[in-house]
């Protein structure tokens, strides 16, 4: 159910996502002092390439995550037949991935 | 199985870890959905944003700050499982985990009130 | 107390009352119920000394050696609940069919494949080496079956190799007489192999011989990704 390349790919996007998981977790911590309004939020983000490559870099990794985190799922709590398998883990990364991107696209430019 | 191994603390914290994830992954379409309302309509984003004024609001996200930290320090302990020599400390790296988790979230929330 | 009775279609608990008595293991216990209550309940047993792991059952939920299990120690209040191991198909009452563990232990490549004949000198291997150390850590594994039944991710995918074969696997990868080094990697890292481990630990949790599957299977998860990375495939 997981083979050795869905393995690699769930670690590799763990490793990539802890740093990028403490730094937004520290900018929301900035971020929500004194209330939150979108004028604050895109001011940050607007034009950055660094935000665009940091949440863009989010985005791609979250993606693979947890496409391949909600597969162990499926299979072991929930009993999807093993040939759904891999329809619903691209699904879901390709959802996370286009979801994500437009809203690293939204705040960016 | 039931009794002691139901309690056992590393299979809670496995529980915690994929209850953590799954929760994440339910949320983050909504999650991008909202952001990218700033592409076309900012000021649905702003009305959505004045949610956040809400104590209840602020509490909500800052369970999901704990999801989120959990999921991440209770991570850190897995990849060092599988990729450093093995400790026998391994209860106490997931208490460690959780005791992070909530001061971070706590931290967020003293911050967003 | 209660022991489960039926077989491969399904059963339930029956109750039987046995003498208390001073120093008593669970073994003693279903011994006396088969010898003086219920001459057609069905269990296994061999050494009853703690070496052979042929009577590990369920005691009150958890995989155990019942003839190392004092009654005083796992008596809840008064609940003593005995069932046939997790995870495996019952034959009868307390006895199940452990064909799928011992095929799993040789689909995880679990067997030892010699390089040398009996012609050759012996192989001269210091205790003292790191392999081999890492080796005899995990070797006493006397396929008891109980990590099996502890084990939730062997119960969550039935594909699984589990921990016993892949914690014989690493001992085998850590041996260097041992000729089928590629072949046992590309056992270990197949669909149903050692990725799948989430690391709750039951196994070592439960092993009776204080063995530690986790870390066997962390270290076949190293092998497989390091081999992986270096050479684009698992050698």
């Amino acid at each position: 159910m997981i083979g050795l390349r869905l393995y690699l790919a769930q670690r590799l996007s763990a490793f990539l996502m802890a740093p990028l998981v403490i730094g937004h977790i520290a900018t929301m911590i900035y971020a929500v002092q004194n209330g939150l309004t979108a004028s604050e939020i895109l001011d940050r983000t607007q034009g950055s390439l660094w935000w665009g490559a940091f949440y863009g870099l989010f985005v791609g990794a979250v993606s693979v995550h947890a496409a391949i985190g909600l597969r162990a799922i499926a299979f072991e709590t929930l009993n999807l037949p093993v040939r759904w398998l891999n329809p619903l883990t691209w699904t879901v990364g390709m959802v996370l991935a286009l979801l994500g991107g437009r809203a690293v696209a939204a705040v960016v430019f | 199985m039931k009794a002691k191994h139901n309690r056992d603390p590393l299979r809670i914290a496995s529980l915690i870890h994929r209850i953590s994830g799954l929760a994440l992954a339910l949320f983050l379409p909504l999650h991008f959905y909202v952001l990218g309302l700033a592409l076309n309509d900012a000021a649905r984003l702003d009305t959505f944003l004045r949610w956040t004024d809400y104590p209840l609001v602020k509490l909500a996200e800052a369970v999901l700050v704990l999801l989120l930290s959990l999921h991440l320090f209770g991570g850190l302990r897995l990849l060092a499982l599988e990729f450093l020599p093995w400790s026998p400390r391994q209860k106490a790296y997931a208490a460690i985990a959780a005791a992070l988790s909530f001061f971070v979230s706590i931290g967020f929330f003293l911050s967003a009130v | 107390m209660k022991v489960w009775r039926g077989n491969a279609h399904g059963g339930g608990y029956r109750s039987y009352s046995v003498p208390a008595r001073e120093s008593q293991t669970v073994l003693d216990v279903v011994t006396w119920i088969q010898q003086h209550a219920e001459p057609t309940l069905t269990y296994r047993f061999a050494c009853r000394v703690g070496m052979c792991g042929s009577c590990a059952m369920m005691v009150n939920g958890e995989p155990r050696w019942t003839c190392r299990t004092h009654v005083r120690k796992v008596l809840d209040g008064q609940r003593l609940e005995i069932a046939p191991l997790r995870n495996l198909p019952v034959i009868k009452d307390l006895a199940t069919d452990m064909a799928e563990f011992f095929d799993k232990w040789t689909g995880a490549e679990g067997v030892f494949h010699p390089t040398a004949t009996r012609k050759d000198a012996i192989a001269p291997i210091s205790p003292a080496d790191p392999m081999r150390q890492l080796a005899n850590e995990a070797v006493e594994c006397i396929n008891c079956a109980v990590c099996y039944s502890a084990c939730d991710t062997v119960t969550a995918n039935p594909s699984y190799l589990g921990p016993a074969a892949l914690n014989r696997a690493w001992t085998l990868q850590n041996d260097e007489r041992d000729g089928a080094y590629a072949q046992r990697l590309r056992a270990v890292s197949a669909d149903g192999g050692c990725f799948n481990c989430h690391s709750h630990q039951s196994c070592l949790t439960y092993c009776p011989n204080d063995l530690n599957p986790t870390a066997s299977i962390a270290g076949l998860k190293r092998l497989s990704s390091t081999s992986f990375l270096r050479r684009g495939r698992t050698r």
